[in-house]
C-alpha cells in the first residue's frame, strides 16, 4: 500500500521526470520516520537542484551557501550533539566549491551524516561539467566531451575513506529497485552511526540527470548501469568499528 | 575590575560577559590575540571554541550556530573578511544574528599588518552582495572593545541581523587601562535604559531557531525566493528593518559650540584628532571634535547641522572612504577637507594642525 512518509510533505516536487533527487528525498523521509528522529532532525539543503529540500521534508531544514553544508553542520552538531544533523549535497556542492569543508569535516571525524548525490554534472545551472563528469562525457561546457585537460573524475569515496577519523563510506546507485533498496540501507546506517555517536558517515549515491544527459529516464538508468557505475565502483569503502 | 589589556583581549572579555556560546576563527594578524585568547577563555567557560580551516568555514560555522539560535562570533582581519562576504550576505538574507569583527590591516591585497581604516566601504556599503546592511560599531579604545562586544550581541538579536565591529590593528593590539565593568554598568553606558533581565531575554530564540520540530510544526530558514514578487516583498521587509536600525545611531562630540573647524573621524584616528584639538585650542584656534561610534547608522543630520556654520576636516587612515559619506551628509552646505593616509601609517598631529590653519586662512 502506498503511504506517504510523515516526514515528507504532501506536495508535488519540481524535479524533472526520471531525476534521482525525488527518490533520495523519499528514502531520507522514510528513514527519518523509521528511526523516529523527525523531531531531532536538522537537515541542510545544498545550492543545487535540491535547494528546495525544505519544501518537501517535514522536519527542520535550512539552506546553506554553495558548498558549505559540512561547515554549517559542524557548528550545529557541536553545539547541539543531541540533534541529528544531515547534509544533502550534489557533486558541485560537495567536491568542487565545497571540497575543503568536506575534507576538513571528515578529517575531524565530525559526527554528522552526508548524503552526496553524484549525477556527474551541475544540474541546476544547466548541465555543465562537474568534478565527477565521466571522461568523454558531453556537457554544456565540454561540448566535445571531457578531456584530460579537464581533470579526471574525483572519486569521493576513495578519497574520503582514506582519512583516519572517517567512520563509514559507501557508494550506491539508483539505477534499479535492488540498488535503491541498497541505497536506503546505506543511508540508514549512515544516520544510525550518528545516533550511536560513531562519527563521520558519507553515502555517495549515483543518480540520474536525464535532462542534462539528454536521455530518456530509462536510458539514464541504463547509462548508470553501463557507464557511470563502471567509473565509480559501487560498494562499502569504509566501515570502521 | 581595572586591568591593563590589549584591545583584542578586552573584546574577548566583552563577548564572554555577554554570554557568547560559540566562537569561530582562522589565524590572521593583527587579530590573532582574539583567536588565541578565545581558545583559552571559551574552554574555561565550557563554551565552543573552534579554529576553522578558513574564513569561509568561519563565517559558515557562525551561520550554523546562528541558525540554531546560539550567540556566535567570528573575527578576522581584512583579507579574511573579504572571504566572508558571501556568508555575511546569507546571514542577512536568512535574518540571522551574529557578531563579526574586523581588526583592519593595510590593503589592498596582502597589504601589510599595520592598523588601517581601508575597509570602511566593505563594512558599510558591503556585507556581501544584494541589498545588505549591518549595524557597524566603531570602538576607539580598549574600554570600548569590551563594551561594544556586549552591545553588539544585543543588537544582533534585536534585529536578527549580523552586527559588525569595525576596528583596526592599533586598537586591537595597544595596551590600555580597561575597567571590566559588570553587565549592569556596561548597559548603563551603552544603552539609554536597559536592564540586565531585558538584555538576557533578547537571546531567547525559541520563536524562530531550528532546534528540531518537537512540539511544533517543522521550520525552514532560507534566503532563496524564486516566485514572482516574493523577493521584492522580502526585501521591503528588510528595508523596514534597516530603517528601524537607524535608532541605534551613536556619536560623540566635543568643543563644537564655538568651533570654526570640526575634526571628524572614527576609531584610532579620532584619538589623534583629540590630541590635535587640544593643541589647537592651546594656540587659540577654535577647533572641535566629532567621533562616529556607528558607521551604519550614519549621523548625517547632525553632521549637516554642524557644517552649516563650521568647516569640516575628515581624518581617516584610507584614501577617503568615510569621507564620501561625510560629503553626502554635508550635502554642499560647506567645504569638507580631507587628510587621509593609506597603507598602515598613522595621521600626524602636526599635519592636522597645518591643515586647520590653512582652512582658517582661506
Ligand atoms: C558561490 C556560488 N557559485 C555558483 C553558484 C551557481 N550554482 C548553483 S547550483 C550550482 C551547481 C550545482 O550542481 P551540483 O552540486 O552538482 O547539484 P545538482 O544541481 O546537480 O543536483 C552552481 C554552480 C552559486 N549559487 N553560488
Ligand atoms: S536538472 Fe537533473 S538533477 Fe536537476 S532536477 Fe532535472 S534531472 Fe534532476
Amino acid at each position: 500500500m502506498f503511504v506517504l512518509p510523515k516526514s515528507l510533505k504532501p506536495v508535488k516536487n519540481h524535479y524533472c521526470p526520471g531525476c534521482g533527487h525525488g527518490i533520495v528525498h523519499r528514502l531520507f523521509a522514510e528513514i527519518v520516520d523509521e528511526l523516529g528522529i523527525r523531531e531531532k532532525m536538522i537537515a541542510i539543503a545544498p545550492v543545487g537542484c535540491a535547494v528546495f529540500g525544505y519544501f518537501y521534508w517535514d522536519f527542520d531544514t535550512l539552506e546553506a551557501a554553495h558548498g558549505r553544508p559540512p561547515a554549517v553542520a559542524t557548528a550545529i552538531k557541536r553545539l547541539m550533539p543531541e540533534k541529528v544533523v544531515v547534509t544533502y549535497q550534489g557533486d558541485g556542492d560537495l567536491i568542487a566549491i565545497g571540497g575543503n569543508e568536506c575534507l576538513h569535516a571528515a578529517n575531524r571525524g565530525e559526527n554528522i551524516t552526508i548524503f552526496f548525490l553524484n549525477n556527474t554534472c551541475y544540474g541546476m545551472t544547466g548541465g555543465q561539467m562537474a568534478p565527477t563528469t565521466i571522461p568523454g562525457q558531453k556537457t554544456t561546457t565540454t561540448a566535445q566531451g571531457r578531456t584530460s585537460l579537464d581533470g579526471n573524475p574525483i572519486k569521493v569515496c576513495e578519497l574520503i575513506s582514506s582519512i583516519d577519523y572517517v567512520t563509514y563510506v559507501a557508494r550506491t546507485s539508483l539505477h534499479s529497485p535492488e540498488n535503491i533498496l541498497e541505497t536506503k540501507r546505506a543511508m540508514k546506517k549512515a544516520i544510525q552511526n550518528q545516533i550511536d555517536n560513531k562519527g563521520f558517515s558519507l553515502v555517495e549515491i549515483l543518480s540520474m540527470c536525464p535532462t542534462s544527459w539528454k536521455m530518456e529516464p530509462y536510458d539514464a538508468m541504463k547509462y548508470i548501469e553501463n557507464v557511470v557505475s563502471k567509473e565509480f565502483k559501487l560498494g562499502v569503502y569504509k566501515d570502521r568499528k | 575590575m581595572i586591568k591593563l589589556l590589549k584591545g583584542n583581549y578586552a573584546l574577548v572579555e566583552g563577548a564572554i560577559k555577554a554570554g557568547i556560546d560559540a566562537y569561530f576563527g582562522y589565524p590572521i594578524t593583527p587579530q590573532n590575540e582574539i583567536t588565541e585568547y578565545m581558545s583559552i577563555r571559551m574552554r574555561e567557560e565550557g563554551k565552543l571554541f573552534f579554529q576553522t580551516e578558513s574564513e569561509l568555514a568561519s563565517i559558515n560555522m557562525t551561520f550554523g550556530a546562528a541558525v540554531i539560535g546560539k550567540m556566535a562570533m567570528t573575527s578576522s582581519s581584512s583579507p579574511g573578511i573579504s572571504l566572508m562576504q558571501e556568508g555575511i550576505s546569507y546571514l542577512i538574507g536568512c535574518e540571522l544574528p551574529c557578531v563579526i569583527v574586523n581588526v583592519q590591516r593595510g590593503g589592498p591585497g596582502l597589504g601589510n599588518i599595520s592598523g588601517s581604516q581601508g575597509d570602511y566601504f566593505q563594512a558599510v556599503k558591503g556585507g556581501g552582495h544584494g541589498d545588505c546592511k549591518m549595524i557597524c560599531l566603531l570602538p576607539a579604545s580598549v574600554q570600548e572593545m569590551y563594551e561594544m562586544a556586549i552591545k553588539a550581541f544585543y543588537l544582533a538579536f534585536k534585529y536578527r541581523n549580523p552586527v559588525f565591529i569595525l576596528t583596526d590593528g592599533i586598537i586591537g593590539q595597544m595596551l590600555e587601562k580597561v575597567d571590566l565593568l559588570s553587565l549592569e554598568d556596561v548597559l548603563k553606558n551603552q544603552f539609554k535604559n536597559l536592564s540586565v533581565d531585558d538584555y538576557k531575554k533578547m537571546f531567547d530564540a525559541s520563536s524562530w531557531a531550528l532546534t528540531g520540530c518537537e512540539g511544533r510544526d517543522s521550520r525552514f530558514i532560507r534566503s532563496l525566493y524564486m516566485n514572482e514578487g516574493e523577493l521584492t516583498k522580502k526585501n521591503t521587509l528588510l528595508l523596514e528593518k534597516y530603517k528601524k536600525m537607524e535608532q541605534e545611531l551613536d556619536w560623540e562630540e566635543e568643543l563644537i559650540s564655538d568651533a570654526e573647524v570640526v575634526l571628524v573621524a572614527y576609531g584610532i584616528s579620532s584619538r589623534i584628532n583629540k590630541d590635535a584639538c587640544i593643541l589647537a585650542r592651546k594656540s587659540g584656534l577654535k577647533v572641535g571634535c566629532f567621533r562616529l561610534k556607528t558607521a551604519f547608522p550614519f549621523p548625517s543630520n547632525r553632521l549637516k547641522e554642524i557644517a552649516r556654520t563650521r568647516k569640516i576636516l575628515v581624518v581617516e587612515m584610507s584614501m577617503g572612504q568615510m569621507l564620501e559619506d561625510v560629503k553626502l551628509a554635508v550635502d554642499g552646505v560647506n567645504t569638507v577637507d580631507f587628510y587621509g593616509i593609506s597603507g598602515g601609517d598613522l595621521p600626524e598631529v602636526n599635519v592636522i594642525l597645518e591643515k586647520i590653519k590653512n582652512m582658517l586662512s582661506r
